[in-house]
Parts: C-alpha cells; sequence; structure tokens
C-alpha cells in the first residue's frame, strides 16, 4: 500500500465518516484514493478555513475527532486560525496537510512553509512524517492525543514524496507507545475527600463549571451533585447547556457578559468549586480580585491549569467525570440555606432585560427570544463572535450540552457558519441554527454555497446592525463615541467624524444585500426588518427543508448588558439604561 | 520575586524536540538564560538543562507546562536540591600583559583553569566547574583584559537518585 491509501485506511479504523478539505498539488495522491472511498464522506469547502472551523464544529457537536485535509503553503497556513480555535476551547481534530517532497524541505519550494513550526504553539502536537515506515503509528497516536486528556488540535504534516511511497506488510498499529503522555484520570482519593470535607463544612458554597463538563460527558453526575447539595451553580460560555437555564440553582453565565446574579455569587461565595474551567480573564475580572472570600477548589484534567490564573487551596488532578462520581458519594445531602435564598433572591431582582426600542427597530435580545419559541431541545445552535453571541449565550434557552457550540477562547469572527456546516453533517438529526452578526458572516461567507449545493440544512440568523457591534460598543462606552472603523456602512461621503447614525448617512444600501448573497448561493433569504415580521420569518425560515438565511435588521446602537469593563473586579456590573 | 532556577528536562529524542522546549517558555513570555541540549546514554532520551530567572509561581507554570509536551519524560526543578552535582564550562580569551603575567599564571593555577592558546597578545583558558566558582573567575579575570569569552550555560546530574513515583503527571 502507499502512504496515501495507508492514510485513508487509518481514517477508516478510526472511525473517521466525514473529512473536511480543499485539495492542491502535493495530496493530489490522496484525493486519488478518496476518488474511490465509498466509506467516507468528503465536504469540499470553499476555503480551507472554513474547512478546520467545520471538522471543529463536527467534533463539538458529536464529541468524536473532527477531520480536516488541505494542500501544502497557502492551503496549510489558512488552517492556523481554526487550529488556534479548537486549541482555545481543547476541541478534538486531527488537520491532515500535504508537504513538499522531503528533498525540497527547506529550500522555499512553491508552496512550502514549515507547517510544524508555525503550529507548533497552537496544537496539542504535531508531526512531520519524514519517513513512511511511521504513518502508521503517527495516525494512530494523532488521534488518540487529539480525544484523549483535555482534547486539542493535531497536526500532521505529510510531504508528497511520503504519501506516494509504498510499505509492505503494513498494518494498523493497536497499541500506543507515548511514554511521556498519560493523563491522569482518577483524582486523587484524599483531596477528593478534602473537598467533600470542604463542601460538607461550606455556608456558602458554588459550583462553576465549563467546558470540562462537557468534554468528560458528566452532565447527569454534575446534575446529581447539584441535586443532592443544592449548591448554585454558574456556567461558563463553554459549558452552557449542563444544567437546564431553568434550574432553581442555575444562576447563569459569570464574567464580562455575565449574570448579576452569578457574578455576585462569585464575590461573595466561601467555597468555590471550579469544575472544567480555567479561570479565564473574560470570567474572572482582575485575578486578585476575583472570589476574594473563598477556598478555591479546583478539579481538572490538565495540571498546568490548576494555580495558574488564581491561588487554588484544594487541587484535584483528573477526570471530572471520575472526581464528581467519588464526590457524590462523599458529600453530605444538603438542605437550601440562606445562602441559596440570597442567590435565589438576586436572579429575580436582576432578570435579564432590555430596553424594547421605541421605534420599530428590532431589538436583538427579542430576536434570540422568539429563537427559543421555535427551537427545541435537540436544536444545536451554534454561533459566530461578538455580540449576537453574548445576546445568544444570555438569552437562549440551554437545556443540553453539545447543543451551544461558540469560539469562547479565541473569539473566532468567522467560525459561525462553517462550524455550523461541520455540526449538521455531524449530527444529520438535529436541527442547526446558526446565529451570526453581519460582520462575522462575512469572514467566511463564502461557506453559504457549500450548504447549498450539499443540501446542508443549516438555518442561518444575521443580526444585523450594520456595525462591528462589540468594538463599536467598547467606543460607544470607553472611547467617547469614537467610532474608529466599525461602521459597515461608511462611505467617501461620510463625515470624517461620526457619532452615530445621524441625519448626515448616505442614503440607506443594504450592502452587501444579504438576501441577494443567499438568493445567489442558492439559498433562499428572508428578512425582517421590524417586530412584527421577526416571527414571520422565523417561522418561514426554519420550516424550509434546506439551508436558508434569515436577517434581522435590528436597533444599530444596542449594547450587551449586563456589563462589567475590562479591568474591574466583577462587583462592579454596569446595568444599562 | 524572580529567582534563579535550573529545569532539568527529559525528553524522547524526537525531531526538533529542542524548538518544542524553548518554543514553549517563549511563547509563554518566559526568558531562557541558558539552556542546553544533548543526548544520553540512551540514544533515545535527551535531556535539557533550562536556566530561567524567573518567579516560584512562574517556575511551577513552566515545569507543568514541560510536562504537558506529549514527548516530555521528566522534569525536576534542581533549585533547591543538594543532591545534584551542578557544572559550568567556560572558555575565556585574555589580553594579559607581559609583565602580569606572572601573577595571572599562580591565579590560574589556584582556580586548576587550563591554558589552552598562549600567544604574544593573548591567552585562551579553559575552566570548569560549579557556576559559583565560574562567575567568580570572571570577576577575578577582569583586570587582565577579558577580550572574550563563552560559557556553555549549566548542567547537572544527581549524586544518587531514589525513583519517585508520579513526578510526571502527564495531560
Amino acid at each position: 500500500m502507499n502512504g496515501a491509501e495507508i492514510l485513508i485506511d487509518g481514517l477508516k479504523k478510526e472511525g473517521v465518516d466525514t473529512i473536511f478539505g480543499y485539495p492542491g498539488g502535493v495530496v493530489i495522491p490522496i484525493f486519488d484514493v478518496l476518488y474511490s472511498c465509498r466509506e467516507i464522506k468528503f465536504l469540499l469547502t470553499r476555503h480551507e478555513q472554513g474547512a478546520v472551523h467545520a471538522a471543529d464544529g463536527y467534533a463539538r457537536a458529536t464529541g468524536k475527532v473532527g477531520v480536516a485535509l488541505v494542500t501544502s503553503g497557502p492551503g496549510a497556513t489558512n488552517t492556523i486560525t481554526g487550529i488556534a480555535t479548537a486549541k482555545l476551547d481543547s476541541s478534538p481534530i486531527v488537520v491532515i496537510s500535504g508537504q513538499v517532497h522531503t528533498n525540497n524541505i527547506g529550500t522555499d519550494a512553491f508552496q512550502e512553509t514549515d507547517m510544524v513550526g508555525l503550529t507548533r504553539s497552537i496544537c496539542k502536537h504535531n508531526y512531520l512524517v519524514k519517513n513512511i515506515l511511521d504513518l502508521p503509528h503517527v495516525l494512530k497516536e494523532a488521534f488518540y492525543i487529539a480525544r484523549s486528556g483535555r482534547p486539542g488540535p493535531v497536526s500532521i504534516d505529510l510531504p508528497v514524496d511520503v504519501v506516494t511511497a509504498k510499505l509492505k506488510n503494513y498494518n494498523y498499529p493497536d497499541d500506543i507507545k507515548l511514554p511521556g503522555y498519560k493523563p491522569v484520570l482518577r483524582g486523587n482519593p484524599m483531596q477528593v475527600e478534602k473537598l467533600a470535607r470542604a463542601i460538607n463544612m461550606a455556608q456558602k458554597p458554588l459550583l462553576y463549571t465549563g467546558g470540562g463538563i462537557v468534554t468528560a460527558g458528566t452532565t447527569e453526575e454534575l446534575r446529581q451533585l447539584i441535586d443532592k447539595t443544592q449548591i448554585p451553580v454558574v456556567v461558563t460560555l463553554m459549558g452552557l447547556g449542563t444544567v437546564p437555564y431553568d434550574h432553581p440553582c442555575f444562576l447563569g453565565m459569570p464574567g464580562m457578559h455575565g449574570r448579576v446574579a452569578a457574578n455576585k455569587a462569585l464575590m461573595e461565595c466561601d467555597l468555590l468549586i471550579a469544575i472544567g474551567v480555567r479561570f479565564d480573564d473574560r470570567v474572572t475580572g482582575p485575578r486578585h480580585t476575583f472570589a476574594p472570600n473563598a477556598t478555591v477548589a479546583h478539579i481538572d484534567i490538565d495540571p498546568a491549569e490548576i494555580g495558574k490564573n488564581v491561588r487554588t487551596h484544594i487541587p484535584v488532578v483528573g477526570n471530572a467525570k471520575n472526581v464528581l462520581e467519588d464526590l457524590i458519594e462523599k458529600v453530605k445531602p444538603r438542605v437550601k440555606n440562606s445562602w441559596n435564598e440570597r442567590t435565589e433572591y438576586w436572579k429575580e431582582k436582576y432578570p435579564l432585560t432590555y430596553k424594547k426600542s421605541k421605534e420599530e427597530a428590532i431589538s436583538p435580545q427579542f430576536v434570540i427570544e422568539r429563537v427559543n419559541k421555535f427551537a427545541g431541545p435537540e436544536t444545536i445552535v451554534v454561533t459566530d463572535v461578538g455580540q449576537h453571541q453574548m445576546w445568544a449565550a444570555l438569552h437562549y434557552h440551554h437545556r443540553q450540552p453539545r447543543k451551544f457550540l461558540s469560539s469562547g477562547g479565541l473569539g473566532t469572527m468567522g467560525s459561525g457558519l462553517p462550524a455550523a456546516m461541520g455540526a449538521a453533517l455531524g449530527k444529520p438529526e438535529n436541527q442547526v441554527i446558526c446565529i451570526s452578526g453581519d460582520g462575522g458572516i462575512q469572514m467566511n461567507i463564502q461557506e453559504l454555497a457549500t450548504c447549498a449545493i450539499n443540501r446542508i440544512p443549516v438555518k442561518l440568523i444575521v443580526i444585523n446592525n450594520f456595525y462591528l457591534g462589540m468594538v463599536r460598543q467598547w467606543q460607544d462606552l470607553f472611547w467617547d463615541k469614537r467610532y474608529s472603523q466599525v461602521c459597515l456602512l461608511r462611505s467617501p461621503d461620510c463625515p470624517d467624524e461620526c457619532h452615530g447614525p445621524n441625519e448626515n448617512c448616505p442614503p440607506h444600501k443594504y450592502l452587501p444585500d444579504l438576501v441577494k448573497v443567499a438568493e445567489a448561493n442558492g439559498l433562499p433569504g428572508y428578512r425582517a426588518t421590524s417586530f412584527s415580521e421577526v416571527d414571520e420569518v422565523l417561522k418561514k425560515g426554519l420550516a424550509h427543508d434546506g439551508p436558508v438565511l434569515m436577517e434581522f435588521v435590528v436597533n444599530r446602537l444596542e449594547n450587551v448588558f449586563p456589563m462589567v469593563s475590562s479591568g474591574k473586579p466583577l462587583s462592579d456590573i454596569m446595568m444599562g439604561e | 520575586m524572580a529567582e534563579k532556577h535550573t529545569v532539568i528536562v527529559t525528553v524522547l529524542n524526537s525531531a526538533g524536540v529542542l524548538a518544542r522546549v524553548a518554543g514553549l517558555l517563549s511563547q509563554r513570555g518566559y526568558n531562557i538564560e541558558s539552556a542546553i541540549g544533548a543526548p544520553t546514554e540512551n540514544p533515545e532520551i535527551y535531556k535539557i538543562s533550562l536556566v530561567v530567572t524567573e518567579s516560584k509561581e512562574h517556575i511551577e507554570q513552566i515545569t507543568k507546562q514541560l510536562n504537558k509536551l506529549v514527548d516530555t519524560l521528566k522534569v525536576v526543578d534542581i533549585s533547591h536540591k543538594d543532591n545534584y552535582i551542578v557544572r559550568e564550562y567556560i572558555i575565556l580569551k585574555l589580553d594579559v600583559t607581559q609583565k602580569k603575567r606572572l601573577e595571572f599564571f599562580q591565579l590560574i593555577k589556584y582556580f586548576k583553569a587550563n591554558p589552552i592558546d598562549i600567544a604574544p597578545n593573548h591567552i585562551i583558558l579553559e575552566l570548569s566547574g560549579n557556576p559559583r566558582k565560574i562567575d567568580r573567575f570572571i570577576e577575578l579575570m577582569k583586570p587582565f583584559g577579558i577580550k572574550e569569552f563563552i560559557r556553555s550555560g549549566e548542567f547537572a546530574m544527581a549524586e544518587y537518585q531514589t525513583p519517585k513515583k508520579g513526578e510526571k503527571n502527564g495531560n
């Protein structure tokens, strides 16, 4: 067998059913094998970045390893943003890139880039396979590393001569020899015991949980722990869905755009039980101000996360599922106390509200609220990055894990549509709604054609305020409304200085006209410009069989609240008007 | 408070492993004072000695991150361990005038430094030893006129090793 055949055979052995990618010179031998391969579906995206985000979306929706295949040089460099996105959110993907002939490596050959060097700091691990003898075990290791421990992206760079080289006596290996890689699974029993004792003693305990719960597949155990102990819980962007939005102990998402109850609880708790989270600065604010009264317990499979950002008193290294199982046995049942009452009071006193705009311009939050009416518990919502992402995180009714997919750590604009595409292929039985903004959608808009031609039924919602809204919001609140380069309608006819829409604005145009863009790409496009049209467009769009674009032209100056300014403690919450 | 630490990283001798280790430190904003890497008695195993000046918290983070590398077998911060022999090697080129040479040779004899090239206008010396001895030697050589020197960076070996379980945490 040659290298290309071994590669495809290895992918089959790893259970890969879909590859996302784009061909090119040095990978033609691989595509030649795919030409007659019926077991693996190949999705030809319109850009390599789209392929990697799609593989990532597939991985997040299914929990399986997503696979992308691209050529060398520009094909390889176009994967970088997608790989970094997967790294920051611990999403398991394997990215296979072509490479020039081993004899030409280092000569600045046509379409040569140092992929191993480029991806070193954004991968969990990477390989340059220089000898066909190494290919089988590299494949086996790559998938194992991507999916085990704290998952992450693995890159495999394959020179064209390795792909065409022949190997006699090929066998896909059964074992993995990685003496330096042994993820710890079971938490140290003494530490778990210590944590259980701390929980039993605490007056104001608080759970702070995140993506690690989703990765470990331990939603059930988390809910059991909450039911047994009645401990209030805050859930990060990456963990949304693990605790149902209407659970009495659920205080919402914490952090910069967190719910007031969640942030107040973090500032007041006396025991913080962090599970599968990494104390991101968007959650904690300035580290020295975070959870000032709390004993901090941190359960994580990655020992390097413990104590990285916030001092930890009870560290537990291990898989969240194993640790939670042990913990549930050891904690005493707890009844609600005055602390629970206090958190429930905050929830009631500071509900998620927004001021409905007086004009007909739609409030963006209203669109998300209406999506709740049409989406079911099985619906997968994928967002892009920006204001709409935060509105979706706050206002969407999260019910299940792996049903809300969003680029959290890297904050990658343009990731939404391709990730939704990957989720839809991974979970064909689930409805997939992609919520994007007018900025983000234009960063990978070419994938509309991919959706249309492959009949991938992504229901795309674009919240259009004609602004790069999140940056405009910061300029509004902290930069004197100096709206520098955030208006997507800005033209040479505009005055030099602009502090928002006014009578001097050039005649209103849809540019691009997203409805026409949708139609040009072979899918229907609908637009709502007033409150009364919202339901009608959602109903029509979501009932449509294939992919569809629904544009909601919203109040241009709406801001995301609550908000804690950058550099301020979580107690310093702006509520908006 | 920043303090000098010597960290010994034992890794698999795989392609680019030195770049991985060095890259990891620079990626997270840590400066490497010195790094030496070479294969060991087992050609599959490679040892890297790093010297970094960082706070205790940062050193902890560095060792944890180094442990996470798939190729890492073991990471030990030997700074506060007394059972390690730490050595460094230096070559110096000096501009010693004829009239100072007598005094010079008496001094280097005391340090057991080895002259390897003696010419009319310069002398080249080598010396190995504990890094503190090297530091002191450089100070004492300054008045004779140092033209240049090159230090190997620190490397170390345990005097006796009692194998510890759980040194490597894995990912």
